[in-house]
């Protein structure tokens, strides 16, 4: 027994405190990953059967022009080296020029990501408002009809492809019936009117005070996040109903009832605040998921969003910007993990 | 050995030899569990449909050369984008004049080929890093772990994206780009059971013989991961075959004039509004086959999660 306390003694007075050893711990971990990420890239970048110089000196140069180009992108250093060139240019957010809009790629990102943002926001937003209390009365009822249905609704949101039921969506709701805006994100009579505030058109639509457009705007927006919102809602709920089956096994969930509280207290008081900690976690990696399922849908509905910009600079062999997107979204996928990770630790008194 | 052959007809069927409380061999004891899940399986009819698709699926792709009307390929141009049911094309034809029912169930063949290259070698790059990260531990597992965070912390559309584009379209590099993103999930989990494995006493012993670690992770432990892989490959089907879906449509997987079902649909897209069945019926293939290994998943995590069964 001495031998067992001896260590547990010693663990009280830690020479650096536990908060920061945490801290430190946390940080190394976000920055390996992170040039990880880039380190992955680079390698995809290299590894791709596309020749730089060619891309920018054209078929015809000279020996002297490729070979001076060649070593202006530094691509006769050591494969170190120019991995240790290409860090430094992403922490200065310069991902070189695409050869499609022969503009910075920087600058085609903050120009294409509010569109992703605005998509993925208000899909991952109705997903969370009707998956939630989907999954609660799911697991409130379970075994039931409900539960069933419920099941049902998520299998096929799980099983079916984004990119066809898109389709299908246009078919049905513009192509026949006409109730929805058809691809893009305004008629193209709207285009180009609405001032670039915050690069989202129902948010600066607003801000102009201009309903029409606004109206417009969602009009076109509303198929494809509703698919997205659909995609969120399968998982979220699954997820929600799973957590609270757990919650509502608990005893104490029995001490609620035996006092006398309402079915609503116990469930939504008692049971679900102890699933909204983890349900955050769930709702961050949906709303991740949202933003990588971008790519399909977008090309869809030809949303001018960070997925369609990879896909068409890839079909054009544009490397810098497929690398650029690849980068940003690794990044926004990576702070949506960290960022879930720390609420977790920040709501969750047992984390502490 | 000679114990088993000494009490040969035990057993009046096979049915009393699978359900029996004393198996007498290693093997009747598996089989009875494996029995078990069955019988539980059987009792669950969702994941009884699904299997049931999936077995359909399978024959289909087998006999694709009698079942199909005409070849996947052939062309009448007179005959193009022929609604469903006339002319003899029975889903209608596309915009080259093929019959699109024949080149669905080509199709299977190439689903089944990418899902089960996909289910085959994601899980065993998944066996080799977990256990080798879980068994050896140490900087090893620092460094092994450290790479499966960071295949993780990826979007997997998009590292599948880069890496077809870096290795060129097609079906084999939409398997690898699909492996390469999909291992990292199963390298934790084969980690996470030879971490619990590791210090069992039976692994000391083998150790105490004289065995080596290469020995004792192929031999004792990597029995001990496969059914938890086996199970979440089960449930990660539907989203392989989705992601091979996508990676036609983008024109990254296969190429035509393969039939693959992703593809069909994006050479349906630009006929969407007035020739709805060119880009519709691939889809519902790609539904339905997905929908089928959802179930079985499903039905199969209700059957295994022992916090389920004994509720």
């Amino acid at each position: 027994m001495t031998t067992e306390n001896r260590p547990e003694k010693r663990r009280r007075k830690p020479s650096v405190p536990l908060w920061l050893k945490g801290m430190t711990n946390t940080t190394i971990t976000i920055l390996v990953t992170m040039v990880g990420l880039l380190f992955v890239t680079f390698i995809i970048g290299r590894v791709m059967p596309i020749d730089p110089v060619l891309s920018i000196v054209g078929e015809s140069a000279s020996r002297e022009t490729y070979e001076a180009a060649f070593q202006e992108l530094g691509l006769d250093k050591p494969l170190l080296v120019q991995f240790f060139y290409f860090m430094r240019d992403i922490a200065q957010g310069n991902f070189g020029e695409s050869l499609l809009t022969a503009r910075p790629v920087s600058q085609d990102l903050i120009r294409v990501f509010p569109a992703t943002f605005e998509l993925a926001t208000v899909g991952t937003f109705f997903g969370v408002l009707l998956g939630v209390p989907l999954g609660v009365l799911a697991a409130v009822k379970r075994g039931s009809w409900f539960d069933h249905i419920a099941r049902v609704i998520a299998l096929i949101g799980y099983s079916m492809p984004v990119f066809w039921i898109g389709l299908i969506g246009l078919l049905v709701f513009y192509g026949k019936l006409g109730w929805i805006g058809g691809p893009g994100r305004l008629d193209i009579f709207y285009v180009d009117m609405v001032p670039n505030i915050t690069g989202m058109i129902l948010i600066d639509s607003l801000i102009m005070g201009d309903m029409d457009i606004f109206k417009n705007a969602i009009s076109h927006i509303v198929l494809p996040a509703a698919l997205l919102a659909y995609y969120s809602l399968a998982y979220i709920s699954r997820m929600t109903r799973s957590f609270m089956l757990e919650q509502l096994d608990q005893e104490y969930i029995i001490t609620a009832q035996v006092k006398g509280l309402s079915a609503n207290a116990v469930i939504w008081r008692h049971a679900f605040d102890n699933v909204k900690v983890p349900l955050v976690t769930v709702i961050a990696l949906s709303y991740a998921a949202l933003l990588e399922g971008s790519v399909l849908t977008e090309t869809i509905f030809s949303w001018p969003g960070i997925g369609s910009y990879i896909t068409t600079a890839l079909l054009s062999a544009d490397m810098n910007a497929v690398l650029g997107g690849t980068v940003i979204v690794g990044l926004v996928f990576i702070c949506l993990n960290i960022f879930s990770d720390l609420l977790y630790k920040f709501f969750d008194p047992r984390a502490k | 050995m000679s114990m088993d052959s000494k009490n040969p007809q035990k057993f009046s069927s096979l049915y009393e030899w699978l359900t029996t409380d004393a198996p007498i061999s290693r093997n009747q004891a598996r089989l009875s569990a494996l029995y078990m899940s069955w019988l539980e399986l059987r009792s669950n009819p969702m994941a009884m449909f699904g299997i049931t698709i999936l077995l359909a699926l399978v024959l289909i792709a087998w006999s694709a050369p009698l079942l199909a009307p005409q070849s996947p390929f052939t062309q009448d141009l007179a005959a193009r984008l022929t609604p469903p049911g006339e002319g003899g094309y029975i889903l209608g034809s596309d915009s080259l004049g093929r019959d699109i029912l024949s080149r669905l169930i080509y199709g299977a063949r190439i689903t089944l080929y990418i899902v089960s290259l996909v289910a085959l070698l994601a899980p065993i790059v998944g066996l080799f890093v977990g256990t080798a990260a879980g068994y050896l531990g140490g900087w090893i597992d620092v460094i092994l772990m450290r790479i499966t965070d960071i295949f993780l912390a990826f979007p997997k559309l998009i590292l599948a994206l880069a890496f077809v584009s870096a290795l060129g379209a097609g079906i084999e590099n939409a398997v690898l780009a699909i492996v390469l993103t999909s291992w990292p999930p199963y390298a934790r989990i084969a980690r996470a059971e030879t971490l619990t494995i590791r210090d069992a006493d039976y692994i000391h012993a083998i150790k105490l013989q004289g065995a080596g670690s290469l020995r004792i992770i192929t031999r004792h432990i990597w029995p001990l991961c496969i059914s938890s892989l086996v199970v979440r490959v089960t449930l990660d089907m539907a989203g392989i075959i989705l992601t091979a879906a996508g990676l036609g449509f983008l024109g990254l997987g296969a190429q035509p004039p393969s039939p693959e079902w992703g593809a069909m649909i994006s050479a349906g897209r630009k006929f969407i509004l007035d020739h709805w069945w060119v880009a519709t019926m691939p889809g519902m293939a790609i539904f339905v086959v997905s929908l089928a290994f959802n179930l079985l998943g499903d039905g199969l995590r209700d059957v295994l999660d022992p916090k389920k069964s004994s509720k």
